[in-house]
């Protein structure tokens, strides 16, 4: 009857556009449904712009039809176009007395709109009005604007009647004006003094207000936890009370007592428990409760589940929490379903800050998932490896992170897992090499990417050393780090930040150890500014980096031997367009000409990490200004002191004042005055350097600050500078801690393991074991997981061994390999099988129409089989081919499969299907008789033009409600039931 | 605060219904839509139904052929959000009787005033259908 109901619904739909739609609505509204492209869609939008442009100013439009083309309006947006020509038609239906037409109105408001919008101005009154209103559904709705139109400035406007209204009689008022408020808090700070309000109405007695009060009091217990301990009993009794199932049965969901007001709580919790043992023992008992009730077979209890490990794991911890939190885990592990095993590693990360130990069980399940090939259940994965770095697993994942990184595109996740690289990089490096190695990749591939200060550490590191009193290995450091540079320098299209760094370092150490000639190195660096000449910054550091290595063969009492290519590179940039450029070329063959001793004073070798002291009051010139001011000079008035129109030599300075006072400024500028008070030089560092007579002591100072920009400075451009702040000493030498007996330790657990799993596992599955065994490839990778959850999850010394007895745990491994490689392998080859099984039958609950098809499925197909005797045939072969579908499978399956992938089947099901389709549209013709019989006094037939045929639209409907097959006409989805 | 935003798109990749609880310029929306449908149809029944873009992470899960998307924030319960999804599903299914594509198409203005009254401020505030529905059955009747 159901079927029939809708059947004449869309029916009238189709005639008079249904609930008083037009056929206009319906034609536009069909025509978007049936587009096939984008361009098709724009084209029809356009069209209707056009249209509604034409219209909407019309004085005298029924209200009714001004509904219509506000909605109209919405689907212009929606499909991404600009309707601002009509938003004003929006506001003004606001104002409308009908309630269906203010709530359209507010709706479209709200969605066109931000609250920064002019037109809210004009909204405003009306909401103050309509919250005064006697119909609770003309408040609820103006709440529902207040909640997305009211900004900061327009709160006072209706805060008190908000306020007044949380004690209004009607529930869903109480509930809206309580979100309202919550809105201002977000929105601003004047309303804190409201704040007690949302502690009132937790006790409000409507459950719907309660859980939404939880919201607001959720944000605020974040901000700052201490303040609402003394509700933690209060949120322990209501959750009790839920989850004893006091609260109306309309808040079930799926057979769950309000889950997600469950959630909520569960999270509030969570952050009140925090560190507090007090607080948390009070949670305990209902936790554990919750624990226990919950029906791990549907979607919803598991994800009160996952809730209660979240929260298990962020209060005070109780051993026989996380016990049963961990098994939780476990089965969410081991389930089939990517979501849940996505939940899992996600809460094996929350649990594994309390008990480390938990990752090891689990080891073949959290490399299944780092090896799967959907990227989200990777990236999870990837965050739990991050939680359990140490200094014995970060090479693996380091390694494995940085493979992941190489092999993807979305430069957002790039930025994110370089920085994670870098960070268990710079914690838990086991050694130097292993470390610049591992930054050397990072740039390299993700270079553009990651942050600045990142190139400026490891340009530290590389300087000082590792803080410890051993140059011997600093200069090996520093010479591996030149060789591995000079490898890479080759590479084409590398990241600007990291060519900063190789070409600062050659300019540092290129020479150091003697291995390399100047010639050899400036030679590379004039190649990297050749190769890579758009950019500047490349060319600064290479520069810079020639001026080092010149001033180093000076210092060393060799004679300067400038290649011909740097040679021209440097005059060329000599007339540079950049004036940092210019300025570096010129004070290189500045350097160049000086002599041994004042190039060491200028470029000491390996100076980079002394400090500069920056003598910023300029204390050496008093005496210089001494003097002159007794010569009578004028004495110097800080800027700050005198107006734009001041005399000062400074020009520069007062040409941008000018500038932002009057525009343009036409007249001549001044002569500017002799550059005799030197404080002003230091004021204006950089452009002026012309101007200033290049006396040896100002140059050395000057060039010291173009050396020290490239390194460290106070001074220069903050872009360049290398940021010594904030930079713990993370590392230190390798950390081979622990002895050796714990290698053995961890490769034994692992097979322990194995067995295990596989006495749970094969025994339930020994019949397709034996067919799965004889897939050579899948069982060969067992050994390799082994080994990479070996490194990944062994003891904390296991790598450092892994060196040293890699060989001897390779013939260990192979005499022991009959059993031993065994056991594991069937682990993974059950688990495995598990997956491929449950591919096979998705538990009804999750991805998909579910459970509902259950219900929905069989009804759909009785009335009609009730109602058309004839459909027999149809009817029959529809069903075999269910049964040939999914015969094996549970009956529930059966409709998801029938419909989802009717299309995907064997094309003999689909031919059985279509070659059905003529009887159905003969039944479906009669049908449409009969109900056109029904309608017989409307005016249906003449409201059909020719297009759009009432049987068309039926038999389709009647087509696809039936059997989910797909005509090839138009786009039968439109009809399909989400649910069926 | 939870959920960013709620869309709903076809298989084509064609917005049926879109409601965003932060504001974005429709340039933003529309370049949005495209790389997160993109990246969800691309995506296989087995694999999860949870997704990565940018700073969201989308929940999603497809109904006939209609995509349910919902951007969240980074510490949203994920599972929790694909059944937030069944339930606007039942909501809208117990109100159409049956819902289809067509059903949210013709009465979009219901649709949205269904996330009306379960999602205020980005948080989900009622999630028992009679009262979702009851507003919406009394203003119909008015």
């Amino acid at each position: 009857m159901e079927q029939l109901k809708t059947i004449g619904r869309e029916l009238a739909m189709g005639s008079q556009g249904g609930f008083g739609q037009s056929k206009e609505f319906l034609d536009l509204v069909k025509s978007i449904g049936e587009t096939r492209s984008k361009a098709e869609e724009d084209r029809i939008v356009l069209h209707e712009i056009e249209t509604l442009k034409r219209r909407i100013t019309d004085p005298d439009i029924p209200k009714r039809k001004m509904k219509e083309y506000i909605i109209r309006l919405v689907y212009i947006e929606m499909l991404g176009h600009d309707a601002s020509f009509g938003y004003i038609h929006a506001v003004k239906m606001t104002h409308d007395d009908s309630l269906l037409l203010k709530r359209t109105g507010y709706l479209a408001v709200t969605l066109f709109l931000n609250e920064d919008h002019d037109l809210i101005i004009l909204i405003v009154n009306t909401i103050q009005k309509d919250l005064r209103s006697d119909n609770y559904l003309v408040v609820c709705a103006a709440l529902n604007a207040v909640c997305r139109l009211i900004n900061e400035e327009t709160i006072p406007a209706v805060l008190p009647q908000v306020v007044e209204l949380l004690g209004h009689s009607k529930e869903a008022v109480r509930k809206k004006a309580i979100m309202a408020l919550h809105r201002f808090y977000q929105k601003s700070s004047s309303v804190s003094h409201l704040v007690p309000n949302f502690r009132k109405k937790l006790c409000d007695n409507d459950p719907g207000v309660m859980g939404a009060t939880l919201c607001p009091l959720f944000d605020l217990i974040t901000i700052d936890a201490n303040s609402y301990k003394d509700l933690v009993v209060s949120f322990v009794t209501i959750l009790k009370q839920v989850a004893e199932r006091r609260l109306p049965k309309s808040y079930d969901y799926h057979q769950m007592p309000a889950p997600f007001i469950q959630i909520r709580l569960l999270k509030i919790l969570a952050l009140l428990g925090g560190g507090d043992k007090q607080a948390s023992e009070k949670m305990y008992t209902v936790v554990s409760d919750i624990f226990r009730k919950c029906d791990s077979s549907s979607n919803i209890g598991n994800a009160v589940l996952y809730e209660c490990i979240c929260c298990v794991s962020s209060i005070y911890p109780n051993p026989k929490l996380l016990e049963t939190a961990a098994e939780v885990i476990s089965k969410f592990l081991k389930s089939g379903s990517h979501n849940l095993k996505y939940m899992g590693i996600d809460a094996l990360g929350r649990l594994i800050k309390i008990s480390p130990d938990i990752a090891e069980q689990h080891q073949l399940a959290v490399i299944d998932c780092l090896e799967d090939p959907d990227d989200t259940l990777k990236r999870k994965t990837f965050e739990l490896l991050y939680k359990m770095t140490k200094s014995s697993n970060v090479e693996v994942i380091v390694d494995r992170m940085i493979d992941y990184m190489i092999s993807i595109n979305d430069s957002h996740y790039k930025t994110y897992i370089a920085s994670r690289c870098v960070e268990l990089a710079e914690q838990f490096a086991p050694s130097n090499h292993w470390f610049i190695q591992t930054m050397n990749k990072v740039f390299e591939y993700a270079g553009d990417l990651v942050n600045v200060k990142v190139a400026h550490n490891l340009m530290r590191l590389i300087a000082e050393g590792f803080g410890e009193e051993d140059d011997a290995a600093d200069s090996q450091l520093r010479s591996s780090a030149v060789e591995s540079y000079l490898r890479i320098i080759g590479e084409p299209k590398l990241p600007s930040l990291f060519l900063q760094v190789i070409c600062w370092v050659l300019g540092e150490y290129g020479t150091a150890d003697g291995k390399y000639s100047a010639s050899y190195i400036t030679g590379k660096l004039c190649d990297v500014a050749e190769a890579y000449s758009d950019d500047e910054t490349v060319k600064a550091y290479a520069v810079t980096a020639f001026m080092k290595v010149y001033a180093s063969e000076i210092a060393a009492g060799r004679k300067v031997d400038m290649l011909h290519e740097c040679q021209s590179l440097v005059e060329e940039l000599s007339a540079s367009h950049s004036t940092d450029l210019q300025q570096r070329a010129y004070e290189l063959q500045a350097v160049i000409s000086l002599d041994k001793h004042a190039v060491e004073n200028i470029l000491p070798s390996d100076a980079s990490c002394e400090d500069i002291e920056v003598d910023k009051n300029l204390l050496l010139l008093d005496n210089y200004v001494q003097q002159s001011l007794e010569n009578g000079a004028q004495p110097y008035i800080p800027e700050s002191e005198h107006s734009g129109l001041s005399n000062i030599s400074n020009f520069r300075s007062q040409d941008q004042h000018e500038a932002s006072i009057h525009g343009l400024r036409f007249e001549a500028y001044e002569l500017p005055k002799p550059p005799v008070p030197p404080r002003i030089h230091a004021a204006s560092l950089e452009p002026s350097t012309e101007l200033v007579p290049v006396s040896e002591p100002s140059y050395s100072r000057d060039t010291h600050q173009v050396e020290t920009a490239a390194s460290i400075s106070d001074m220069g451009s903050s872009e360049l500078k290398l940021r010594l702040d904030g930079v713990q000493k993370k590392w230190g030498r390798p950390v081979y801690s622990s002895s050796s007996p714990s290698t053995s330790n961890s490769t034994t657990p692992n097979t322990v393991n194995g067995v295990t799993q596989v006495d749970g596992a094969v025994n339930v599955n020994s019949k397709t074991r034996s067919t799965r065994d004889s897939r050579k490839p899948q069982v060969e990778i067992s050994p390799e997981k082994q080994k990479l959850a070996a490194s990944l999850f062994g003891g904390s010394s296991q790598i450092d061994k892994r060196a040293t007895s890699a060989n001897h745990k390779v013939t260990k491994a192979g005499i022991h390999a009959p059993e031993k490689a065994q056991a594991p392998k069937a682990a993974v080859v059950s688990n495995q099988v598990t997956v491929e099984k449950t591919n096979h039958q998705p538990s009804p609950d999750l991805l998909d129409l579910g459970e509902p098809t259950v219900a929905s499925t069989t009804p759909s197909v009785d009335p009609f089989k009730q109602l058309e005797g004839l459909l027999d045939p149809t009817q029959i072969s529809v069903t075999a081919n269910h049964g040939a579908v999914g015969t094996t499978e549970s009956p529930d399956i059966i409709g998801l499969y029938g419909n989802a992938s009717a299309s995907g089947q064997s094309s003999s099901s689909e031919i059985s299907l279509t070659t059905n389709r003529d009887d159905v549209n003969f039944t479906v013709g009669l049908v449409d008789a009969t109900v056109s019989t029904a309608h017989a006094g409307t005016t249906l037939p003449t409201q059909f033009p020719k297009g759009l045929n009432p049987r068309d639209s039926l038999e389709k409907d009647a087509l696809v409600r039936h059997m989910g097959v797909t005509p090839s006409s138009q786009n039968p989805n439109l009809f399909r039931d989400l649910l069926g | 605060m939870g959920i960013r935003f709620i869309l709903m798109v076809n298989k084509q990749g064609q917005t049926r219904l879109a409601q965003y609880y932060e504001y974005l310029t429709l340039e933003e929306r529309r370049a949005l839509e495209g790389e997160i449908v993109r990246k969800c149809l691309a995506r296989t029944e087995q694999q999860c139904s949870f997704v990565e873009h940018r700073n969201y992470k989308i929940v999603y899960r497809r109904y006939a052929s209609l995509f349910f998307l919902v951007g969240v924030d980074n510490d949203e319960n994920e599972l929790a959000i694909l059944e937030f999804i069944h339930l606007l599903v039942e909501t809208m299914d117990r109100h159409f009787g049956n819902v289809c594509e067509l059903d949210i198409m013709f009465h979009l203005e219901k649709a949205h005033f269904m996330l009306e009254e379960m999602v205020m401020n980005g948080c989900i505030v009622e999630t028992s259908k009679s009262n979702i529905l009851t507003p919406i059955q009394l203003m119909e009747k008015a």
